[in-house]
């Protein structure tokens, strides 16, 4: 798409047939457009100077710091860091956290992979309605969806363990047990994995047909095609998502506080993370931190571990699908 | 391509042929049943909410309510202070998509249609800041707006949108970087300036990205959670987001009236997305294919 951008004019005389030296100045035009250029950008440069990369600096400055909000920032060195390994709920949100992360995301792709590959068929008819129905639950407020799940997932009068108990099952509590609570947490993000499903159909509605039809004359079934050619032709698509999916994980908050803050209203529990901190994610252990105790030098800390952990985890996902990931533009 | 080579005898694609019949319609029907289960809460949180109380707990779980009855919705919409809330969440909402798309509109401009030395890589920067988590610059972002006395005031949800927002940025650089040079040079040759090429040129030629750009950043204000809950503290200043909390009581919970509540908050969105499903579906394609 950038061709359309390239200069049409022919090329100057002044300018000559000369290889752009690199070190050369600016042409009258140049200086100009630069200027226009510089001009037109000036709310992101004002914004990113402002809002993204002062507070990326002061938050590294404050996670050394013993910082209540109002107070002048004092210096500790690598205190807040050493004590957040002493910290059970620090590793408590962790664990809580990677259980997304390692369960939801995969889980939430492999059924939207699915029912990707079932809208992609070419005999299914009412493909917008299907889709409009998958999309549906990204589309709804995250509270709206969190509190519609705490009715749908109520141990006793929940639709999910009624429904459970018609086929004999006794269904478990769910947020109200600490062992099923990341479960239904699950359940959730697989029920609103709607854009994921967009995304792979995209992809595979780019799949070039003379693939299929080469596999078919060599006499490949269905298993093979998706496995050899629809798989790694979209295997971009699924390395996107999961990166995607990965860090959303890593900072998912809205729907766990709603309703661990639902569970704990209902047990009496002055604990913010669900029953014995369940569903206390890293999210959310962070906002406690920094915005119910104020600790603004800890939160700060948090959220640079946080910020670590996100790129350590992309580089390692982007390093390990180097050589499965096939892009196209490549060959 | 080399992996596609085995080949089956040919018996077995005859009783292949024969399954094969069987095997069509199975999509669609295991569709229609995953579709089913997708759309099972919504029905539930509809049907709860014309429900009576005693009814929304039943056991064995009542699907049409009987008697079909309203009372939850008045109830639900006072209980929440709906009024207020709905002006709380348009206070900050409605301004900040026009501080949007002015701002992402001149940005991506200045990005897609204007040829300075180095935008390339400037554009680079705006990419990797989508890659930057929120929770590092909200510390110090609070700490900013303590000390201007913006804590409790809507100005922490409105002014950042006036400086650009970089997904938007690249969703409307690509939409512009389509607009052919031609129409440009011709305006710049007629001596129009750049800004009124971008109002008078580019704008009405790209009214379907500035739709899905407002849309979806309605939506996002519409439903924002996180920045209503650091800065709003004050119950009248509560968005329809945050109010939707006060069901949540130690009390046992009225399921009708948070399902009235629910259905009404949502609603909003539901309809804009059912009017404008092709602009979020385009919107959301661009970003899977840049992977």
């Amino acid at each position: 798409m950038t061709a359309v951008s390239r200069p049409s004019a022919p090329v100057q005389p002044t300018a000559g047939k000369a290889r752009r030296p690199s070190r050369r100045t600016l042409t009258r035009g140049e200086r100009k457009n630069l200027r226009t250029g510089l001009l037109f950008i000036s709310p992101w440069l004002v914004g990113f100077v402002a809002f993204t990369l002062y507070p990326a600096l002061a938050s590294l400055y404050y996670s050394f710091t013993n910082f209540k909000i109002l107070q002048t920032p004092q210096w500790i060195g690598l205190n807040n860091y050493a004590n957040l390994l002493k910290d059970p709920l620090f590793w408590k949100s962790l664990g809580n956290t990677l259980f997304l992360t390692l369960v939801g995301v995969p889980l939430a792709i492999l059924v939207a992979l699915g029912i990707a590959l079932l809208l992609n068929n070419k005999r299914v008819r009412g493909l917008g309605g299907f889709r409009t129905v998958f999309y549906l639950p990204v589309v709804i407020p995250a509270v709206a969806a969190g509190l519609l799940w705490i009715f749908l997932l109520n141990p006793s009068i929940g639709l999910v363990n009624q429904a459970l108990s018609v086929v004999g099952i006794h269904g478990p509590g769910w947020f109200f047990d600490p062992s099923w609570a990341k479960p239904g947490l699950v359940l959730l993000m697989v029920w609103s994995a709607g854009d994921v499903v967009i995304i792979y159909l995209s992809a595979l509605q780019g799949v070039n047909r003379q693939l299929y039809e080469a596999a078919e004359v060599d006499g490949a079934g269905s298993w093979v095609k998706l496995r050899h050619v629809t798989i790694p032709m979209i295997s971009p698509a699924i390395l996107f998502n999961l990166i995607v999916g990965g860090i959303a994980a890593f900072q998912a908050f809205t729907q766990a506080y709603v309703i661990a803050r639902g569970v704990t209203a209902a047990t009496n529990d002055a604990s913010i993370g669900g029953i014995q901190n369940s569903m206390l994610l890293y999210g959310l252990n962070l906002y406690n931190v920094a915005f119910r105790y104020f600790e603004m030098g800890y939160g700060s800390a948090l959220a640079w571990v946080l910020l670590v952990a996100i790129l350590l985890a992309t580089l390692v996902m982007l390093r390990v699908s180097r050589n499965r990931v096939y892009y196209e533009s490549e060959r | 391509m080399k992996a596609v080579a085995t080949s089956r005898p040919l018996e077995a694609q005859g009783t292949r042929r024969r399954w094969s019949r069987v095997a069509h319609s199975v999509p669609t029907i295991v569709l229609i049943v995953l579709a089913a289960v997708y759309l099972l809460p919504f029905i539930w949180m509809i049907t709860t909410s014309l429900k009576t109380q005693p009814q929304s707990i039943a056991s064995p779980p009542v699907l049409i309510p009987n008697p079909f009855t309203f009372d939850a919705f008045p109830k639900a919409l006072e209980q929440m202070n709906f009024i207020g809330a709905l002006r709380n969440t348009l206070i900050y909402a409605v301004p900040s998509v026009i501080g949007t798309l002015v701002s992402c509109s001149l940005v991506a401009y200045g990005f897609a249609l204007v040829k300075w030395p180095g935008r390339n890589i400037v554009f680079v920067v705006v990419l990797a800041t989508m890659m930057l988590p929120g929770q590092v610059t909200f510390i110090p972002l609070y700490v900013i707006y303590a000390k201007l006395g913006w804590i409790n005031t809507f100005l922490p949800l409105i002014v950042p949108s006036f400086l650009g927002t970089p997904f938007f940025i690249f969703l409307l650089r690509q939409f512009f970087l389509g607009i052919p040079n031609d129409l440009l040079d011709a305006a710049r040759m007629d001596g129009a300036s750049e800004l009124r090429i971008l109002i008078r040129v580019v704008v009405p030629l790209s009214k379907p990205a500035l739709i899905t750009v407002g849309l979806l950043t309605f939506i996002d204000k519409w439903n924002d959670f996180y920045g209503p809950l650091i800065y709003l503290q004050k119950p009248e200043l509560r968005p329809l987001s945050v109010a939707l909390q006060v069901f949540q009581t130690n009390h046992s919970t009225d399921w009708p009236r948070l399902m009235a509540a629910s259905v009404v908050v949502a609603l909003p969105l539901v309809v804009i997305y059912f009017v404008a499903q092709r602009s979020f579906i385009e919107g959301l394609t661009l970003t899977g294919s840049k992977g």
